[in-house]
C-alpha cells in the first residue's frame, strides 16, 4: 500500500517530495486505516495527480517569471539566441521543404510511383519524342502496363469569352486521363467511352475560375478553340497539373491512319501505368526487348532506336537537382552554425550566471531545481526561436518558387514540411538543452573555454564553406553571363500571336497576316525593324530536325534547330551576317529552290573550307538552298550545348505541314517604351484578324534572364546564407574574446603591472582570435573544396579549388574576425594595473 | 476590496492563528471546526503550505512539543504578522459581504 503511494508521489517535483514526502506518507497511513484499501487508493490518486500538476505548474510559472525579469534586464542574450534559433530553423525548414517538394514527395496522382514516362533515344542520346506509330506498337506489345497513353502540347486561342486569349492545351489520347487517375471536379475526364472526335475539352481549375467565372453549369457548353467548336465535358480540381504546371485545358487526340504512316514523325509523349505486381525494372527490360524487336522489324527507321523508361517523379534535370541540394547543404551549414552559436551563447551566459547560481544554491535551492530552471529556459528559447523560424520559412518559401522546375506536375509554391520543421526544432532543442545544462554541471572554466573555442572554429569553418561555394557559384554565373548569346537583346521587344489551326493551315493565310502586321509595325515611328520567328532563342529550346545532305550517311550527327522566319529577323536580333543574303520577298511558297540561312557552325560542320552558298540539302521534307550564313545563337541557353541553326523562309513550306513550327513570336527593335507603340500594334493585329489574341508581351532581355533565373535565385540565397554565416561567426569570435578578456582582467592587470605594454596586451588578444580563425579557415577550405567537387556540374568550368575565390573568402573572413577582435582587444589594452588588482 | 484568499489558505491561516500546528493537526482541526464540511486532502494541504511559505504568510516553527509526544518527521508551522493581516483582510471582506447581503434583505442560511 504505502509502496504504491510512494511511487505515486514521484509525480511531484523531487524538491517537494523531499520536503513533504514523509509527512504525506504518514497522513496516508492514518487515513488508510480509516477506510477500505480501494477507497484509499482512489482518493490518493485523485489527490496526488491534480496537486502534482499544480505544483509543477507553480514552478514553471516561477521560472518563467524569473526568466522574464532577467531577459528584461538584459534583452541582448534572449534576442540573439532567439534570432539564431529562428535563422537555423527557418533556413532549414524552407530549404528542405523545397527539396522534399521538388525531389521526394510523391506526385499528386494516385499511386504516382507506378507512373512511367517513356521516350525514344538514338544511340543513347535523347530523350526524344515518340511517333504515333511507335506508340501504337508499344501499346500492342507491352504487357507490363495496365494502360499506356500519349499526349502532346499545343496552343489554342479561346475566342468568345471576352478578349481572345492564348491557352496552353494538351492533347491526350482517350486512355491517358483515366490512367493518371485523378477524378474531375465537374463532369468527366476524357475517356475512350466519351471520345469519338477531337471536339471535346476538359478545363483546368484556373481556366474555369478565371475565364468561366466558376460557372457550375459549364459542362455541356460549347466553346470555340482556335475557330473550332469544342464541348466542355469536365473541369479538373485545383492542384491538378498535368503534364506540367501551366496547362489550361485538355482536348482529345485521336489518331488517323495517316498519323501512323511516318515512323519518324515524332511529337508525342508516352505515359504508362504499371500493371499490378510489375516492377519498373521488369517494365524497363520489356521495353528494351520491344525496342530490339522493332529495330529488326523496321531497320530503316528504328536503327539504334532505344526506349528510355523513367519514373514520372524523376523527370528533373541534374542541374536543378543540384541547385536544390546545394541549397540544402547551405541550410545545414546554417543549422550547424546556429547550434554552435547557441551553445556558445549559453556557455558564456552559464559562466556569468555561476555567481547567481551559487547564491541560489547557498540559499537552499537544490541542484535539480536549478537544472530544471535552465531546462525551462532552454526549451522556451527554442520554442520562441522556432516560432519565429517557421514564420521566416513561411515568408521565404514563395521566393523559392523560382527553383521549382515548371516541368513538374506540381503547384508553384512549396508548402512547409512539418517533418523537417520537427527535425530542425529537435536539433536546436537538443543543443539548447545540452549546453544550457553546462552551468549546472559545474565544469571548470578552462573546459568551458576550450568548448567555446571549438565552437568558434566550427563557426569559422561553416562560414568559409558557405563563402567559398557562394563565391564559386558567383564566378560561374559571371562566366555564363559573359558568354555571348549570339544576338543583341537590348532594345528588342517581343509579343506572341499564336495563329490557330485549321484557319492558318494554308501558308497564304499566314503570309497575309504576317505581311499586314509587319508592314504596319515597320511603318510606326521609332520602330527600327520587326520580324516573325517560330520561337525565341532560350525559350523555345527544342525544334530539332535532321539536315539531310546528299551523299552524307544519315548516321552522321546532322541535327540542327530549325526556325522559320520572315525577312528582317537577323537585323532585328542583330545576328551578324557572315556571307550571302537574308531571306526576302522572293522566297515565297511557289518559288523554288526554297531558301535557307544557316549558322556558321552548320556551315563548318558540313562544308569545311568550302563556300556553303548555293549548297542544297533536305530538311522538313523540303529541299532548300543555302543563301546566307549567320552567326551562331545560343538557342538552348547560355550554359548548354547548342545545335547549329537552320532558318527557312516562313512561306516556304507545304500547307498544313509541320504546323508546330508556324512563326508565332513577333520581335521588334525599338528604343521607345511599349506605351508609345503597343496600342498601335494591338490595332494592327486586330486589323489583320479581330479574333487573334496577343500574349507574352515582354522585352527579349527578360527571356534571356529567364535562362539563368534559377541560378540567380539560388546564388542570391546562398549569398544571403553566407553573409549570415559570416556575421554569426564574427559575433561568435567577438563574444568569446570579450568574455575571455572579462575573465582575465586580473591576469592582464598583473601583466600590465609587471610592465607589459597596452600594445602587447592587445596583440595577445588578437592572436588568440586569429589562431581560432585560421584553424577554422583551414578546415573550411578543405571541406569547401570537397563540397565544390560534388557540385562540379554547377560550376561551369570554374575549378573547385579556384584560388581567387578561396583567397577572397579567406580575406572576408579574416576582416570579419579582426573586426570581431578589435573591441575586446581595446578593452584589454585599457585595463589599468591598479583597477584590475583591486577588482580581483 | 481585496481579492479573496483560496479557501484552503484561509482555513489554514485560521487554524494556525489559534496555535502552532503540524500538517495533520491542521487537517484534523479544519475538519473539527467545520463539522467535517471541509476535508483537506494532504496534497492540497502541502501545496498550500508550500505556497504560503513562499508568500511569507506562515513560517516553519523552530519549536517542538515535548520529545515523547513528537514524531520526528513532523514540522510545525506558525502564522506570521503578514499571515494575520491576510486573514484579517479576508475576514473583513467576508463581513463586508454579509453587510451588503443584509442591506439587500438577504440573511445567511441557518444550518
Amino acid at each position: 500500500m504505502i509502496g504504491f503511494y510512494r511511487a505515486l508521489l514521484r509525480l511531484y517535483p523531487s524538491a517537494f517530495r523531499a520536503e513533504y514526502g514523509a509527512e504525506l506518507c504518514e497522513i496516508f497511513d492514518e487515513r488508510a486505516r480509516e477506510t477500505s484499501p480501494p477507497r484509499a487508493v482512489a482518493s490518493a490518486i485523485a489527490d496526488v495527480v491534480p496537486n502534482a500538476l499544480a505544483v509543477h505548474f507553480d514552478i514553471l510559472r516561477q521560472d518563467l517569471r524569473f526568466m522574464w525579469r532577467t531577459m528584461r534586464r538584459a534583452p541582448g542574450f534572449a534576442l540573439t539566441a532567439i534570432a539564431i534559433v529562428a535563422l537555423g530553423i527557418g533556413a532549414n525548414t524552407a530549404a528542405f521543404s523545397l527539396a522534399d517538394f521538388v525531389l521526394l514527395r510523391p506526385l499528386p496522382f494516385p499511386d504516382s510511383d507506378r507512373l512511367l514516362r517513356m521516350w525514344n533515344s538514338t544511340d543513347g542520346s535523347g530523350p526524344n519524342d515518340v511517333s504515333p506509330a511507335e506508340y501504337r506498337d508499344w501499346k500492342a506489345m507491352a504487357k507490363s502496363f495496365r494502360a499506356l497513353g500519349a499526349y502532346s502540347f499545343t496552343q489554342q486561342n479561346l475566342v468568345g469569352q471576352g478578349a481572345p486569349i492564348r491557352l496552353t492545351a494538351v492533347r491526350v489520347t482517350p486512355d491517358l486521363m483515366p490512367l493518371v487517375g485523378v477524378p474531375p471536379l465537374l463532369g468527366s475526364v476524357i475517356t475512350p467511352a466519351n471520345t469519338r472526335a477531337e471536339d471535346t475539352a476538359v478545363l483546368s481549375n484556373d481556366l474555369w475560375r478565371n475565364q468561366f467565372a466558376s460557372d457550375p453549369n459549364v459542362v455541356g457548353r460549347v466553346v470555340r478553340l482556335s475557330g473550332a467548336p469544342h464541348t466542355v465535358i469536365g473541369v479538373m480540381p485545383r492542384g491538378f497539373h498535368f503534364p506540367e504546371r501551366h496547362v489550361d485545358l485538355w482536348t482529345p487526340m485521336v489518331f488517323t491512319p495517316q498519323n501512323y504512316e511516318d515512323r519518324t514523325d515524332t511529337y508525342i509523349h508516352v505515359l504508362g501505368r504499371l500493371a499490378p505486381g510489375v516492377t519498373s525494372e521488369t517494365a524497363r527490360a520489356e521495353m528494351n526487348a520491344i525496342a530490339a524487336r522493332l529495330e529488326q522489324q523496321y531497320p530503316d527507321t528504328n536503327k539504334d532506336l532505344g526506349i528510355i523508361t523513367t519514373r514520372l517523379r524523376d523527370q528533373i534535370g541534374r542541374g536543378q537537382r543540384l541547385l536544390v541540394l546545394a541549397l540544402c547543404g547551405a541550410a545545414l551549414c546554417i543549422l550547424l552554425l546556429a547550434c554552435a552559436n547557441l551553445a556558445s551563447l549559453l556557455l558564456a551566459r552559464g559562466v556569468s550566471r555561476s555567481r547567481e547560481l551559487s547564491i541560489r544554491t547557498a540559499l537552499g535551492a537544490g541542484r535539480d531545481r536549478l537544472v530544471r530552471q535552465l531546462f525551462t529556459e532552454s526549451i522556451l528559447l527554442a520554442v520562441l526561436g522556432g516560432a519565429v523560424g517557421v514564420l521566416l520559412a513561411w515568408t521565404t518559401l514563395p521566393f523559392l518558387a523560382r527553383l521549382v522546375p515548371q516541368t513538374l506536375p506540381i503547384a508553384e509554391t512549396p508548402s512547409i514540411d512539418f517533418r523537417v520543421l520537427g527535425f530542425a526544432a529537435a536539433l536546436i532543442g537538443l543543443t539548447g538543452l545540452a549546453f544550457g545544462m553546462v552551468p549546472a554541471l559545474r565544469k571548470p572554466d578552462s573546459t568551458r573555454h576550450r568548448m567555446r573555442s571549438a565552437l568558434v572554429v566550427t563557426e569559422v569553418t561553416c562560414s568559409i564553406v558557405l563563402l567559398i561555394t557562394a563565391g564559386l557559384l558567383m564566378r560561374a554565373i559571371w562566366r555564363i553571363q559573359a558568354i555571348e548569346p549570339g544576338f543583341r537583346y537590348e532594345g528588342v521587344m517581343t509579343l506572341r500571336t499564336a495563329l490557330p489551326l485549321p484557319k492558318y493551315g494554308p501558308v497564304a493565310a499566314r503570309e497575309r497576316f504576317y505581311k499586314q502586321v509587319l508592314d504596319g509595325v515597320r511603318a510606326l515611328p521609332g520602330i527600327e525593324s520587326a520580324a516573325y520567328v517560330t520561337g525565341l532563342p532560350m525559350e523555345r529550346t527544342g525544334g530539332i530536325w535532321g539536315m539531310e545532305i546528299p551523299g552524307v550517311p544519315k548516321s552522321e550527327d546532322n541535327s540542327v534547330s530549325l526556325r522559320y522566319v520572315t525577312p528582317g529577323y537577323f537585323a532585328t536580333l542583330s545576328i551578324p551576317f557572315r556571307r550571302g543574303r537574308d531571306i526576302d520577298q522572293r522566297d515565297a511558297q511557289n518559288h523554288r529552290p526554297y531558301a535557307a540561312v544557316i549558322s556558321e557552325s552548320a556551315a563548318k560542320r558540313h562544308w569545311p573550307n568550302q563556300d556553303p552558298i548555293g549548297r542544297r540539302f533536305k530538311i522538313a521534307m523540303e529541299e532548300v538552298e543555302v543563301v546566307g550564313v549567320v552567326g551562331d545563337v545560343k538557342v538552348r541557353g547560355l550554359e548548354r550545348a547548342n545545335e547549329p541553326q537552320v532558318y527557312v523562309a516562313s512561306g516556304q513550306v507545304a500547307d498544313e505541314s509541320i504546323t508546330g513550327y508556324i512563326p508565332q513570336d513577333l520581335v521588334i527593335r525599338t528604343d521607345l517604351p511599349p506605351a508609345q507603340w503597343l496600342p498601335s500594334v494591338r490595332q494592327l493585329v486586330a486589323g489583320a484578324d479581330a479574333e487573334q489574341p496577343i500574349s507574352h508581351i515582354r522585352p527579349l532581355s527578360e527571356v534571356v534572364a529567364g535562362d539563368t533565373a534559377p541560378r540567380r535565385v539560388q546564388l542570391r540565397l546562398l549569398t544571403i546564407l553566407a553573409i549570415i554565416a559570416l556575421l554569426i561567426a564574427g559575433v561568435g569570435i567577438h563574444g568569446l574574446l570579450s568574455f575571455a578578456v572579462a575573465q582575465r582582467t586580473k591576469e592582464i592587470g598583473i601583466r600590465r603591472a609587471l610592465g607589459a605594454q597596452p600594445r602587447g596586451v592587445m596583440s595577445m588578444i588578437l592572436r588568440e582570435g586569429l589562431r581560432l580563425t585560421i584553424a577554422g579557415a583551414i578546415i573550411g577550405v578543405v571541406v569547401a573544396v570537397l563540397v565544390a567537387r560534388s557540385m562540379n556540374a554547377l560550376l561551369f568550368g570554374v575549378p573547385p579549388a579556384d584560388p581567387e575565390t578561396i583567397l577572397a573568402a579567406l580575406a572576408l573572413c579574416l576582416v570579419t574576425a579582426v573586426i570581431g577582435c578589435i573591441r575586446p582587444a581595446l578593452r584589454a589594452a585599457r585595463v589599468q594595473p591598479s583597477t584590475a588588482l583591486r577588482e580581483g | 476590496m481585496s481579492s479573496s484568499l483560496p479557501a484552503a489558505t484561509f482555513h489554514i491561516l485560521l487554524s494556525l492563528a489559534e496555535e502552532e500546528r503540524h500538517g495533520y493537526a491542521i487537517i484534523k482541526d479544519i475538519e473539527a471546526s467545520t463539522n467535517d464540511e471541509l476535508r483537506l486532502s494532504p496534497g492540497t494541504l502541502y501545496r498550500s503550505i508550500q505556497r504560503m511559505l513562499e508568500e511569507g504568510l506562515i513560517v516553519e516553527s523552530g519549536r517542538r512539543p515535548a520529545r515523547a509526544l513528537d514524531d520526528e518527521r513532523r514540522r510545525y508551522y506558525r502564522i506570521t504578522p503578514s499571515g494575520i493581516a491576510a486573514a484579517r483582510a479576508e475576514l473583513r471582506r467576508l463581513a463586508e459581504m454579509i453587510r451588503i447581503g443584509r442591506e439587500r434583505g438577504l440573511k445567511p442560511e441557518m444550518p
